[in-house]
């Protein structure tokens, strides 16, 4: 279906349907399970690292106040991250678009081909990212995404932090105009 | 249907639909913030143009109650900027890693790692934000009508003419 769209846009055109499914799903678990699900995804991190540091020390996760609020389980928003992986799986080859990749052609330009940098790049960048995401409660689907549908002010704030710092390392780290294809 | 259930079949929807709008790849996320490759702003702008309208009627129907995440200004600002940096350097956002996963790009694995260490930990470091940058300053849950003291739809107006001029942009500068 999407597969058939111009490339042009097709961004427009799942994204809206992006937006359809943001409605449909609220609309969902508001009726069939009476508590409204907004789409997100870091908050499942919390949930997966609390599920595996608590097979390590349990009495740790149990006395940490952050896994009180964010308690370590499967929950709808913990599905929903899994889904991801599986949907895109699927999308990839339908749309024969799957391929195994260590090292994006961007980061391949700046860094060279070394699989060990990207790892270690992609470690770092994931950890200081989650991190923020964290401190600020969301992502750029919890906050950008469902907060600016929602026009919460606390969405567009983020929304517009997330890009900031975001411009900023990304100038730095590859410069002006190097990510043209 | 089970809440679970629900949740997945959510997820396998999002995920083809964000790898079938292409914006799982490491090089359209940085080249957003290079504007460079706009794909995943118009992604992200189209989705959350439909949405709000779609959210709005519901809201006004009763059937919709809002959950707005508090504004709170350390947090947003600190932890959004703190986001952005990691961001620029991972390439993938929570979602997008698994998603990219999914289409083979295998080294997200260690993003992916890297997030859950993130978040094991600002667990740890929560008690001590708590009593800094949480305690900053809070204006709680706050929605933008209320606080521009506009009516939904004009601030749903404002974010189509936003939108639109965006999408004129990127179309205008081939991005």
């Amino acid at each position: 279906m999407a597969a058939k769209v111009h490339l042009r846009w097709r961004p427009y055109v799942t994204g809206a349907l992006a937006g359809l499914l943001a409605i449909g799903s609220a609309y969902a678990t508001t009726k069939l399970v009476g508590k409204t699900r907004y789409l997100g995804c870091s908050t499942t991190y919390v949930r997966a690292a609390g599920l595996i540091e608590r097979e390590f020390c349990p009495a740790r996760v149990r006395a940490n106040a952050y896994f009180q609020k964010e308690k370590p389980m499967v929950d709808w928003q913990f599905m929903l991250v899994c889904g991801i992986f599986v949907g895109a799986l699927a999308g990839a080859l339908i749309g024969r678009e799957f391929e195994w990749e260590a090292v994006p052609p961007l980061w391949f330009k700046r860094f060279g081909p070394r699989i060990y940098k990207r790892a270690f790049g992609g470690f770092l960048g994931g950890a200081v990212a989650m991190f923020g995401a964290r401190l600020a409660d969301g992502c750029p689907s919890g906050h950008g995404l469902s907060g600016l549908m929602q026009l919460s002010v606390s969405g567009l704030a983020a929304f517009a932090a997330f890009f900031a710092g975001g411009v900023l390392m990304a100038r730095r780290l590859y410069g002006k105009g190097n990510g043209r294809e | 249907m089970n809440e679970l259930m629900l949740g997945l079949f959510a997820g396998i929807i999002f995920g083809f639909l964000l790898q079938r709008g292409g914006v799982l790849r490491f090089d359209r996320q940085v080249g957003a913030l290079l504007f460079a490759d706009m794909t995943i702003v118009k992604f992200m702008l189209s989705a959350v143009m439909v949405g709000s309208v779609g959210f709005q009627l519901l809201a006004d129907q009763n059937v919709l109650v809002f959950s707005h995440k508090a504004m709170n200004v350390g947090a947003v600002l600190v932890g959004g900027l703190l986001y952005g940096l990691g961001w620029a350097v991972a390439g993938y956002c929570p979602g997008t890693a698994l998603g990219a996963l999914g289409e083979g790009r295998w080294t997200a694995l260690f993003v992916i790692a890297g997030m859950l260490v993130g978040a094991a930990l600002y667990a740890e470091a929560y008690p001590v934000f708590t009593e800094t940058v949480l305690a900053w300053k809070d204006f709680g849950k706050i929605a933008l009508p209320q606080t521009i003291r506009a009516s939904p739809w004009q601030c749903i107006a404002a974010l189509w003419g936003a939108g639109i001029v965006t999408f004129v942009w990127c179309e205008y500068k081939g991005v």
